[in-house]
C-alpha cells in the first residue's frame, strides 16, 4: 500500500539482530523530517509514534490527506517548535507506510511476508530507528518524546541508548503493558483473523483485504482511546439523522456511526498484518522484567533529564502506571518531573488541543533548550 | 521574595541537592537553583502551580506529601524544605518523619498560633483569628494541625529529633531562639523556621 509512494526511506545495511532470534539486513526505513538541523547538531527531537501513527507527524500527510497525527503539538511556533528543532520521526519496523513490514516481499521466497514476517518488539523497534542518528550524523538528540506506545519507545531508546538523548519526554504511557491493555489488543487480533478474507494472513496474493476485521478492530480500539465523559458530552444518546430510533440494526445513534465511520477510513490506510504485529510488539513490552524486574536498572546509566506527562482521564494509560516510572527514576536520584494534565478527552488527549498539555511540553522543551545552548 | 525564603536560602550551602516539599510557584526553588547552585527538584500538590514551575524551567513532580515521599530513597537530598505546610496534612508527624528520612536535614518552617496578634484576637474578637499569614476563615482553611512554635519545639524534643537552628520571624526581624526566650518568641514571632535532622 505504499510502494509506489515517494517516501523518504534509509536502507538499514547493518544486520539487526531481533529478540525473536531472527536477523534481518538491508531493510528500509521510512521517515519524515520537519525544521532545519543546526550547525551544532545538538536541536534534534526524535519523536515516536504510537500504534496507527506514521512518520508523519504534521503537516499534511501526502498518502492520507489529511493532518499529521501529532499537528496540534508540532510545527512552526507550537509545542515542538519546527523553527528552532529538527524533528525525526520514523515508521516503526512492522509498520505500513514505507518501513520493513508484513506487507514487504519475504527475499527468499518473494512472496509477501504476510505472517510469516518475523515478530518484533519495541527493542527491536528502537534499535532499527537508531540508526537515523548515523544517516544524520547527530551525535546526542536534544530530546526523544512520544505518547502511548511511542512512550514505550522512548522508554526503551533512552535505555539501550543512555547518553543519546539530553531529555526524555515520555507520554500517556506504560513500562509493562497491562492485562487489560493485553486483552484489548488480542480483541483487536481476533477480530482480524476471524475475518475470513484474513486467509492466514495471506490476504494480499488473494487480492483482497480483511476489512470488516480490520474495521471491528479499530472500532473496539476507538473506544478505550476515549473516555465515558468525553463520549456521552459529544454524542450522549442522540440520533444519527433521524426523528426517531428505526427498531433495527442500523446505525441509530451518532456514536455507532461515528465508530463505524472510524472503522472504515482506517481500513483505508493501514494494513491488518500490521496491526497484528505492533499490537503483539505492545504487548510483549516489559522494560522492568528487562532488567530482572527492576524497572530503575533500565535508566541507570542516564544522565538525561526526564519529564513525564499523564492525562487524569485516560484509563489505557492511567496516571498511576505512568507514576511507576517517576517511582524508579525517582529510586536512583535520577532528574524527574511528572504533571498529570486534567482532560476530559481520555487516552487521545496528547494527540488533541489541550492547551496545559501543550503549553507543559512547550515550557519544558524550550527552558531545557536554553540550557542545552549554554 | 519573601523574607522567610530568604532566610531558608541562607541555611543551605552552595552546590547542594535540595528537595523543596510543596514548592508552590517554586520562587524559592528559582531563587536557589540561581543564587545557589543548588540541585533543586519540586513536588507540588496543585496542578496550576506545577505548571507555573514548568515555566520557569523547573524539575517538579505534581504529588502529595503524605503518600509521594516515599519514593525517594532515604537521605537522598542534603536538604528537604517544607515551607508553611506542616499543619495542613492530615498526619503531619508522618510527612515530618518522611521529610528527615529522606533528608539528610530538614528545614521547616510554621505559622505560630502563639503569636500575640492571634492571642489578641481570639481574646478580645472572640473568633477565630485572621492574620496575614493565617489569612483564611476557619470554615476554608487548609489548616488542620495548627500549633504553636512553644508546641513545635516541644514536639521535636520529645521525638529526640535534633535542632541545629531555631529563628523566629516577625515583620521586623530574624532572631535566634533558645530555651531561655522560648516562651518570649512563642509571643512575638509569627514565623518559626527549624533546621533539624534524624
Amino acid at each position: 500500500m505504499n510502494t509506489e509512494k515517494n517516501l523518504k526511506t534509509l536502507i538499514v545495511n547493518k544486520p539487526l539482530k531481533l529478540d525473536c532470534g531472527k536477523t534481518i539486513n538491508n531493510f528500509p526505513i521510512a521517515y519524515e523530517t520537519y525544521g532545519e538541523l543546526n550547525l551544532k547538531k545538538n536541536n534534534a527531537i526524535l519523536v515516536f509514534h504510537a500504534l496507527t501513527g506514521d512518520q508523519y507527524v504534521t503537516g499534511i500527510n501526502p498518502v492520507t490527506k489529511k493532518d499529521g497525527w501529532w499537528s496540534y503539538a508540532v510545527g512552526p511556533n507550537k509545542a515542538i517548535d519546527t523553527n528552532k528543532y529538527f524533528v525525526i520521526c520514523t515508521n516503526v519496523i512492522g509498520g505500513c507506510m514505507g518501513s520493513y513490514g508484513p506487507s514487504d516481499k519475504d527475499p527468499v521466497s518473494d512472496n509477501i511476508f504476510g505472517t510469516n514476517f518475523p515478530v518484533i518488539t519495541i527493542n527491536d523497534m528502537v534499535n532499527a530507528q537508531y540508526n537515523l542518528l548515523d544517516h544524520f550524523n547527530i551525535d546526542k538528540l536534544f530530546s526523544i518524546t512520544g505518547g502511548s506506545m511511542g512512550g514505550m519507545q522512548v522508554l526503551q531508546f533512552i535505555s539501550n541508548f543512555p547518553d543519546k538523548a539530553k531529555t526524555v519526554i515520555p507520554i500517556a504511557t506504560t513500562s509493562s503493558h497491562s492485562a487489560q491493555n493485553i486483552a484489548l489488543n488480542e480483541l483487536g487480533r481476533q477480530a482480524i483473523t476471524a475475518d475470513s478474507n484474513w486467509k492466514d494472513g495471506n490476504y494480499a496474493s488473494n487480492n483482497t483485504i480483511p476489512g470488516k476485521g480490520l474495521a471491528v478492530a479499530r472500532m473496539a480500539a476507538h473506544i478505550t482511546y476515549l473516555s465515558k465523559k468525553g463520549l456521552q458530552e459529544k454524542f450522549g444518546r442522540k440520533l444519527q439523522e433521524r426523528e426517531d430510533l428505526k427498531f433495527g440494526f442500523d446505525a441509530d445513534f451518532q456514536i455507532e456511526s461515528y465508530l463505524r465511520y472510524q472503522g472504515s477510513v482506517f481500513v483505508d490506510r493501514f494494513d491488518a498484518n500490521s496491526y497484528l504485529y505492533i499490537t503483539r510488539a505492545m504487548d510483549y513490552f516489559d522494560l522492568a522484567k528487562q532488567f530482572d524486574g527492576d524497572l530503575s536498572k533500565a535508566f541507570k546509566n542516564t544522565k538525561a533529564k526526564f519529564f513525564i506527562i499523564s492525562f487524569t482521564s485516560d484509563w489505557l494509560y492511567p496516571t498511576q502506571e505512568n507514576k511507576e516510572i517517576v517511582i524508579a527514576l525517582n529510586s536512583i536520584g535520577a532528574d524527574v518531573g511528572f504533571v498529570e494534565i486534567e482532560s476530559d478527552k481520555g487516552h487521545d488527549s496528547f494527540l488533541l488541543d489541550v492547551p496545559n498539555f501543550l503549553n507543559a511540553l512547550k515550557n519544558f522543551l524550550d527552558k531545557s533548550y536554553v540550557e542545552n545552548e549554554k | 521574595m519573601k523574607k522567610e525564603f530568604k532566610v531558608i536560602a541562607d541555611l543551605i550551602e552552595k552546590d547542594k541537592k535540595v528537595l523543596d516539599v510543596g514548592c508552590a510557584d517554586g520562587t524559592l526553588m528559582k531563587f536557589l537553583e540561581d543564587d545557589k547552585n543548588i540541585n533543586i527538584r519540586g513536588l507540588e500538590i496543585s496542578k496550576e502551580k506545577v505548571q507555573e514551575c514548568i515555566a520557569k524551567g523547573l524539575t517538579v513532580i505534581e504529588g502529595n506529601a503524605e503518600t509521594d515521599l516515599k519514593q525517594f530513597p532515604d537521605k537522598s537530598f542534603d536538604y528537604v524544605i517544607l515551607s508553611q505546610t506542616l499543619q495542613a496534612f492530615l498526619n503531619p508527624e508522618l510527612v515530618l518523619n518522611e521529610l528527615l528520612r529522606v533528608g539528610k536535614k530538614a528545614i521547616v518552617t510554621i505559622p505560630n498560633f502563639g503569636y500575640w496578634r492571634i492571642r489578641v484576637h481570639l481574646l478580645f474578637k472572640g473568633t477565630m483569628p485572621i492574620t496575614k499569614t493565617l489569612p483564611d476563615e476557619w470554615y476554608n482553611t487548609a489548616n488542620l494541625h495548627m500549633c504553636t512554635i512553644k508546641d513545635f519545639v516541644h514536639f521535636i524534643k520529645s521525638k529526640d529529633i535534633k535542632i541545629f537552628k531555631s529563628l523566629a520571624l516577625n515583620n521586623f526581624n530574624t532572631s535566634l531562639i533558645n530555651d531561655n526566650n522560648l516562651g518570649f518568641k512563642n509571643l512575638s514571632a509569627d514565623l518559626g523556621i527549624f533546621l533539624i535532622e534524624k
